[in-house]
């Protein structure tokens, strides 16, 4: 670690520094108090504030969330789904973001979690007492219990899934990757400047929705009209994202990347701080105590076998 | 820089694209390089930087004959001695955070890590950009891309400095912006310059060479080659018949013969009080009135972010109003509401045309005259007359010989007359322009102003956003300035009520 260096993405993120480039001046960002919507999926994620989270190594939130998530899919029952959505909404202040916008990221895991477990409650396994029927489809207390347990799981796995994602800033992840993991950084580059385009991509949608309409193609009823339009559509998009993928490679080539057998400096280091520990170990905290919590509860009920 | 009998051929190509060039640039020198589209100036920089396949390689990609080199070794040999900036910005930003991406070339060359952040920050410095190092590059206008890339370019040191067009798609702010910055660069870093531009004016005072590049296979490959003075007074008027900007003062013919615009008819199509924005995206105008009456052309000027292509989509019926209303008057609408937007989309075809921007968003067919056929048989024209009204499109707009290409394979001008045409195919008498003349050589320009003059001349009202006053001036056009949005300016009532299911939208956007 170079003693006193701060990070060139800014002091907020630093505290305490981790290994960063030593600069021989003040950094030129001295006072910037958030981490303002730097995201290659632009505006997807805002405005972050920093937190221990936020400030964590992209590879140990991606563990961590990896921890819950497999802990809770190994089993369906209500205890486990419930404990662990318990504490996740205990630990949500971590993600950094105002309340408004985090109702808003989570939106679409709250609304899928509903209908998941309505479906569920009708069509799922019966067993016990038939408190609704109609044909094939009944309500029973057994299909009812799957059903909270189906829809607690989906928000269980869902909410930190999202936050964790919203935390992770993908130069960083790839910057582990590459760096941590060793994985090619040809490719962990190349997919990273890809992921920028994807955010261009549903601007250039935008416009061509318009353009068809201009062309006299926005009336299209019915599936099959609707699905050729939507086909010529997605094909102009095609078109259009490999033209700028060819000219962003040669962008990239241009500056020295993808030369076979080059190796490669890193600007930014990807270390790994105490604190990345403890995101894994209060994710392994959640998903241990949700499991036992179940067990105890003897509701513990594996998927498999 | 030196090349000695320098050829290029693309694979599968078999004319070569470069030919038999020889030309020598000392260091420092600072050149400008000219020529017709298709004569190799764009494949002689890609040469340079050394992104072609080396000579002797893989067939397939391209085959290289003579010699080309860079600091008296061939180019390629090893990158980072020549540095590139094209002419899109967006496809040139590679990371997410200004200072990264600037550091990215040094790390693909190796360079120590301490030895980075004084290259990046001595880049930016050298370039003028001045936002913190973890400023998103997403939130950089056009002119601050060109001028990052540029810095991108600069901290790799490289002797010199190549520059494709770099000014071709910003407004005349961006353009000065950059143009500045490059100087400022190379007599900070005593860097060589090649850059190919077609317009001459803005680089003319800042090079001290002109080199004409001819087409492949047709005389010479250097025509002329001296400085801009000498080479411009010389060879003005061909240069300028070539699509070259070539500065007024140097030709002896205008591009465009001088034109009275009839006088303005009656009132076609007008926003009152409007107030627009992108679906889901906050309102960009606030308040904004306009009259398009027939047979005039109203230019829509404004910085960056005033909100002009917002309006002018809002006008064309392609968005709808968040306040305030577009009148259709009952010429236009021919039997239908005063509002464009609630129109079915085949209804506009024969009402307001529109002309986005980038002519790859409104391009829809497989052949170029399939493109041209398209609106009108959806209208269901007879077939003869379908044909007829192709061919002479076709005809007018030199690309008789195109007909059965693929839109997307013609040039940047033809695909850009392609687009103009495929509007006017269904004879719209509204039309709104993005920019057409965006990025155009002086040829395609003089083009399209005839043909603006034309449907002028004919009755249309034309409403035509645009940074360009020689455009508005050929056109004798009326000009209505929009200022970025002012908060304070209160959100008139929508004229029309929206059915009761987009309510909710609206709310949303308070």
């Amino acid at each position: 670690m170079s003693a006193g260096g701060a990070r060139p993405s800014g002091p907020p993120r630093d505290d305490p520094p981790r290994d960063g480039p030593a600069l021989d001046g003040p950094a030129l960002d001295g006072s910037a108090p958030t981490r303002a919507g730097t995201s290659t999926l632009g505006g997807l994620t805002g405005s972050v504030r920093p937190t221990p989270l936020t400030r964590a190594n992209p590879l140990a939130t991606l563990l961590g969330g990896l921890v819950i998530a497999v802990a809770l899919l190994l089993t369906v029952d209500v205890v486990s789904a419930g404990v662990a959505l318990l504490l996740e909404l205990c630990l949500l202040p971590l993600a950094g973001l105002a309340p408004r916008a985090l109702l808003v990221r989570l939106l679409p895991v709250l609304l899928a979690s509903v209908p998941a477990g309505l479906v569920t409650t009708v069509i799922g396994r019966d067993s016990g007492e038939v408190l609704l029927g109609a044909g094939p489809l009944t309500v029973t207390e057994g299909s009812l219990g799957l059903g909270v347990a189906i829809t607690l799981r989906v928000l269980a796995v869902g909410v930190p899934g999202l936050v964790l994602l919203v935390a992770t800033d993908p130069t960083d992840l790839a910057d582990g990757l590459a760096q941590r993991l060793h994985l090619p950084h040809r490719f962990v580059l190349g997919g990273l400047a890809g992921l920028r385009l994807v955010g261009l991509l549903v601007v250039e949608w935008r416009t061509l929705v318009l353009a068809r309409r201009a062309r006299g193609l926005g009336d299209a009823r019915g599936p099959l009209a609707g699905t050729r339009v939507v086909a010529g559509q997605v094909l102009a998009l095609l078109v259009i994202a490999l033209r700028r993928a060819t000219r962003l490679a040669l962008a990239m080539e241009a500056r020295g990347f993808g030369v076979p057998g080059a190796g490669r400096t890193w600007a930014r280091t990807s270390s790994l701080a105490p604190r990345d520990a403890g995101v894994v170990a209060v994710c392994a905290g959640v998903a241990g105590l949700a499991t036992a919590a179940a067990l105890v509860a003897g509701t513990w009920a594996p998927v498999v076998g | 820089m030196l090349a000695r009998g320098w050829s290029w051929r693309h694979g599968g190509r078999r004319a070569q694209a470069v030919s038999g060039l020889d030309l020598a640039v000392e260091p420092a020198e600072r050149v400008l390089l000219l020529g017709p589209s298709g004569a190799g100036k764009s494949t002689l920089l890609a040469g340079l930087v050394g992104v072609l396949p080396d000579a002797g390689g893989d067939a397939d990609e391209g085959e290289a004959q003579g010699e080309l080199l860079v600091g008296g070794a061939p180019a390629g040999a090893r990158r980072g001695r020549a540095g590139l900036v094209l002419q899109d910005p967006e496809s040139q930003v590679v990371l997410a955070r200004v200072g990264d991406d600037v550091a990215f070339g040094p790390e693909n060359l190796e360079v120590p890590r301490e030895e980075i952040w004084p290259r990046v920050r001595a880049a930016l410095d050298a370039v003028g950009l001045d936002v913190p190092l973890d400023h998103p590059t997403a939130a950089l206008s056009g002119g601050q891309k060109q001028r990052l890339a540029l810095a991108g370019v600069l901290a790799m040191r490289p002797g010199l400095v190549l520059l494709d067009e770099p000014t071709a798609n910003l407004d005349p702010a961006g353009v000065t912006e950059v143009r500045d910055a490059v100087v400022r660069a190379l007599d900070a870093t005593g860097a060589t310059l090649v850059v190919v531009e077609h317009r001459v004016a803005v680089w003319a005072d800042v090079v001290d060479r002109v080199v004409v590049l001819g087409a492949p296979g047709d005389g010479p490959a250097v025509v002329a080659d001296g400085p801009p003075d000498q080479v411009l007074a010389a060879h003005g008027d061909e240069l300028a018949a070539r699509g070259v900007w070539v500065p007024p003062r140097y030709r002896t013919r205008p591009l465009v013969p001088g034109w009275r615009p009839p006088a303005p008819g009656e009132e076609l199509l007008a926003a009152r009080s409007l107030a627009c924005a992108r679906p889901g995206g906050p309102v960009a105008v606030r308040s904004a009135d306009l009259v398009l009456p027939a047979a005039s052309c109203t230019a829509l000027t404004g910085a960056n972010g005033a909100g002009k292509t917002t309006l002018a989509l809002t006008v064309a019926g392609l968005l709808e109003p968040v306040g305030g209303a577009v009148v259709a008057s009952g010429a236009l609408a021919d039997g239908l509401g005063p509002s464009p937007w609630r129109w079915r989309s085949r209804d506009l075809l024969r009402r307001v045309g529109t002309v986005f921007q980038d002519p790859e968003h409104q391009l829809v067919a497989a052949t170029v005259a399939d493109e041209l056929a398209h609106g009108p048989r959806l209208l269901g024209r007879p077939e003869e007359e379908v044909r007829r009204r192709t061919e002479e499109l076709l005809e007018r707009l030199r690309l008789t010989a195109l007909a059965r290409a693929h839109p997307f394979t013609l040039s940047g001008g033809e695909k850009r007359r392609l687009s103009v045409a495929t509007a006017l195919a269904t004879g719209p008498r509204a039309v709104v322009l993005d920019e057409p003349t965006f990025g155009q050589d002086a040829r395609t320009w003089a083009e399209l102003v005839e043909l603006l003059r034309e449907l002028v001349a004919g009755g249309a009202a034309l409403l035509a956003v645009t940074h360009d006053a020689d455009l508005v001036d050929a056109l004798g056009a009326r000009t209505h300035h929009l200022e970025p949005p002012d908060p304070a300016v209160p959100l008139a009532p929508r004229a029309d009520t929206p059915p009761p299911w987009r309510l909710a939208r609206r709310w949303g956007r308070r």
